[in-house]
């Protein structure tokens, strides 16, 4: 697991990328804008960070690093990333969103895909899934850590703060949540649609350990704040990373624009994203 | 002899403290069980289970959607989570939460509601929720338990630890009598059959139970031999325990406490339909909210009393002819 270097992350994330925008452009469908957001995180997450038995999943995952999904829309990037570490077979992504697929729009658990351990895309509820895990991990003495991928559009549901008030009255030290800071959401910039405010400091204020993440899309950056994470566990405050990105990152027709978030390319689009992301491991 | 007189009335407990106390049982004999609330120990009985087993019981604080999260994260590494608080705070308020983490998601989460219906009393109808059995029957995989009685709540709440997948265990505030033999096995998803008649059958669940035996009673002084069923579980829904009662009476009447719409009696309705058309009557709440007052005065206001389950079986044995 420690032997993926810089380079064969980046190389993943390249592979990923593609994934990404050949699965929402074969079911016309699915949101590429978040999911090339967020790759560089779950690419060295899974592949650097998350002690996991992959390919072996089970539900319960004792002894296991677990990821909760909590902005389900991004499923695209997971599933790939899913495939990638053995989880199902990497020729199952063209299954996305079709009919009979394991591959559902938003992560469900009935279908029984590897990999997921519970269903998102109504906003809001992963944080609150994700602690009661890590409350389980406790309870079963397993030192081994949760952590929760959100949305920034995402915190203006209200169960967010339910859940970051409790983890930080109840000191859940064994929790990294991580925003994706896009500033992005469908009807517009965040800012436009309900400024979040000073994030940091709301953060700060309900209680949690707080690190900026300025480039959520550098390989090296994420690393390096995923390890200081890691090292903020196990005392009084559960820890959350505020990580900026880039909505579409990777594909420079899509970047920084919330008009990517749910809409898939056409031809020709496609075929400019293939470009800017060669094939570095094998498509599927 | 009375019907009443086959069910004499052990004590009058109400039937949360019969949640209380079994989730203290369970909590000694079953190390994976858990307990959550939003702020309410004592109004769900949970006390004693929190005070025996600090490290298993989540105050969540006033956060039911948190609390049905972390209820369905704590499946996850093996837990077998119980949530208290009142009913209408257990569906209608976290109604997303619980279709997405814990239905969606095949979670062994077990929802228990307090203060169902109109017997919550003189908190009105904020509290009152009157919808809720309907809204869990509506989940797919969600088991549904209205149980009769104190004793009845005991052997529910450990029944549903035993079965796995999503429960909606519904009981409520006011003492009310206990009444079922000891004799009456109890079997999750297995109408009971408490009185045996062949003119009318008096289908119920929850607090109107001992009103539908009141009123088998009455109906008996006027020569109607009425069949009374404790519909306990209402999904999944016992059709053959409904029907070979049918077989004998040929109409009934369902009693609830709760809106007409999407509860047991349209649970009866639809197996009629299907399986065995003939009448039906519907004492339940006519599709309003409720209001502050006595558990008493409402049901009486509201058609939840004797009198009128007595007429609504008069009713139905007419319209047979």
């Amino acid at each position: 697991m420690e032997s993926y270097t810089q380079t064969d992350l980046e190389r993943l994330v390249t592979q990923i990328r593609r994934d990404i925008v050949r699965m929402v452009h074969a079911c016309s469908s699915g949101h590429p804008g978040g999911s090339l957001g967020c790759t560089e995180l779950l690419a060295t997450l899974y592949f650097k960070h998350m002690k996991t038995k992959a390919p072996v999943f089970d539900m319960d995952g004792i002894g296991e690093d677990l990821f909760f999904l909590s902005n389900g829309h991004i499923s695209p990037v997971w599933y790939s990333v899913l495939a990638r570490k053995g989880y199902f077979e990497e020729s199952e992504l063209a299954t996305f969103r079709q009919i009979n697929s394991r591959l559902q729009g938003h992560p469900a658990t009935a279908e029984h895909l590897p990999g997921i351990r519970i269903a998102s895309g109504s906003l809001g509820q992963g944080l609150s899934a994700a602690i009661g895990a890590a409350q389980a991990k406790k309870l079963n003495q397993d030192p081994q850590l949760v952590f929760c991928l959100m949305g920034d559009g995402e915190l203006q549901e209200g169960q967010v703060w339910e859940a970051a008030m409790y983890a930080a009255a109840k000191k859940i030290n064994n929790l990294v949540a991580v925003v994706d800071w896009n500033g992005q959401q469908i009807d517009g910039s965040t800012e436009e649609v309900c400024d979040p405010g000073d994030l940091e400091a709301k953060w700060k204020a309900f209680g949690w350990e707080v690190l900026v993440l300025e480039n959520g899309n550098s390989v090296p950056d994420v690393d390096k704040t995923l390890s200081t994470a890691k090292s903020l566990t196990g005392k009084e405050k559960p820890v959350v990373i505020l990580m900026k990105t880039e909505m579409g990152h990777g594909v420079d027709f899509m970047m920084g624009s919330h008009a990517w978030h749910g809409k898939a390319p056409n031809d020709e689009q496609l075929a400019s994203a293939l470009e800017q992301n060669p094939e570095t491991l094998g498509d599927y | 002899m009375s019907i009443l007189d086959k069910f004499p009335i052990r004590d009058q407990k109400d039937t949360r403290s019969g949640f209380g106390e079994a989730l203290l049982e369970l909590g000694k004999s079953n190390p994976k069980v858990v307990g959550l609330t939003a702020d309410l120990t004592g109004s769900l009985q949970m006390g004693a289970f929190a005070k025996a087993f600090p490290d298993r019981f989540f105050q969540v604080g006033i956060a039911e959607a948190n609390m049905m999260g972390m209820a369905a994260g704590l499946t996850i590494g093996g837990y077998i989570p119980f949530t208290g608080t009142f009913a209408n705070f257990s569906t209608g308020r976290v109604y997303d939460q619980i279709r997405q983490s814990i239905a969606y998601s095949g979670k062994n989460v077990k929802i228990c509601a307090s203060h169902a219906g109109l017997t919550l009393g003189e908190d009105g109808a904020t509290h009152q929720i009157l919808e809720d059995i309907g809204m869990m029957r509506m989940l797919p995989g969600m088991t549904v338990v209205v149980p009769a009685d104190f004793e009845q709540t005991k052997q529910a709440t450990l029944a549903i630890a035993q079965h796995q997948g999503p429960v909606y265990l519904r009981f409520g505030r006011p003492k009310w009598p206990v009444f079922i033999p000891e004799s009456v096995p109890f079997e999750l998803g297995k109408i009971q059959r408490l009185v045996e008649g062949s003119d009318i059958t008096l289908a119920a669940c929850g607090h109107m139970v001992w009103k539908s035996l009141e009123a088998a009673e009455v109906l008996r002084e006027r020569g109607i031999a009425a069949e009374v069923l404790n519909v306990h579980t209402i999904k999944p829904f016992d059709e053959e325990g409904l029907l070979r009662s049918l077989e004998k009476t040929g109409a009934v009447v369902s009693v609830e406490e709760h809106n007409r719409y999407g509860g047991l009696g349209e649970a009866i309705a639809q197996t009629l339909a299907i399986r065995k058309p003939c009448p039906q009557e519907f004492v339940a709440v006519q599709d309003t909210f409720g209001e502050s007052g006595k558990p008493a005065d409402l049901l009486k206001k509201y058609g939840l009393d004797v009198p009128q389950i007595v007429a609504a079986a008069e009713t139905a044995v007419r319209r047979k002819a």
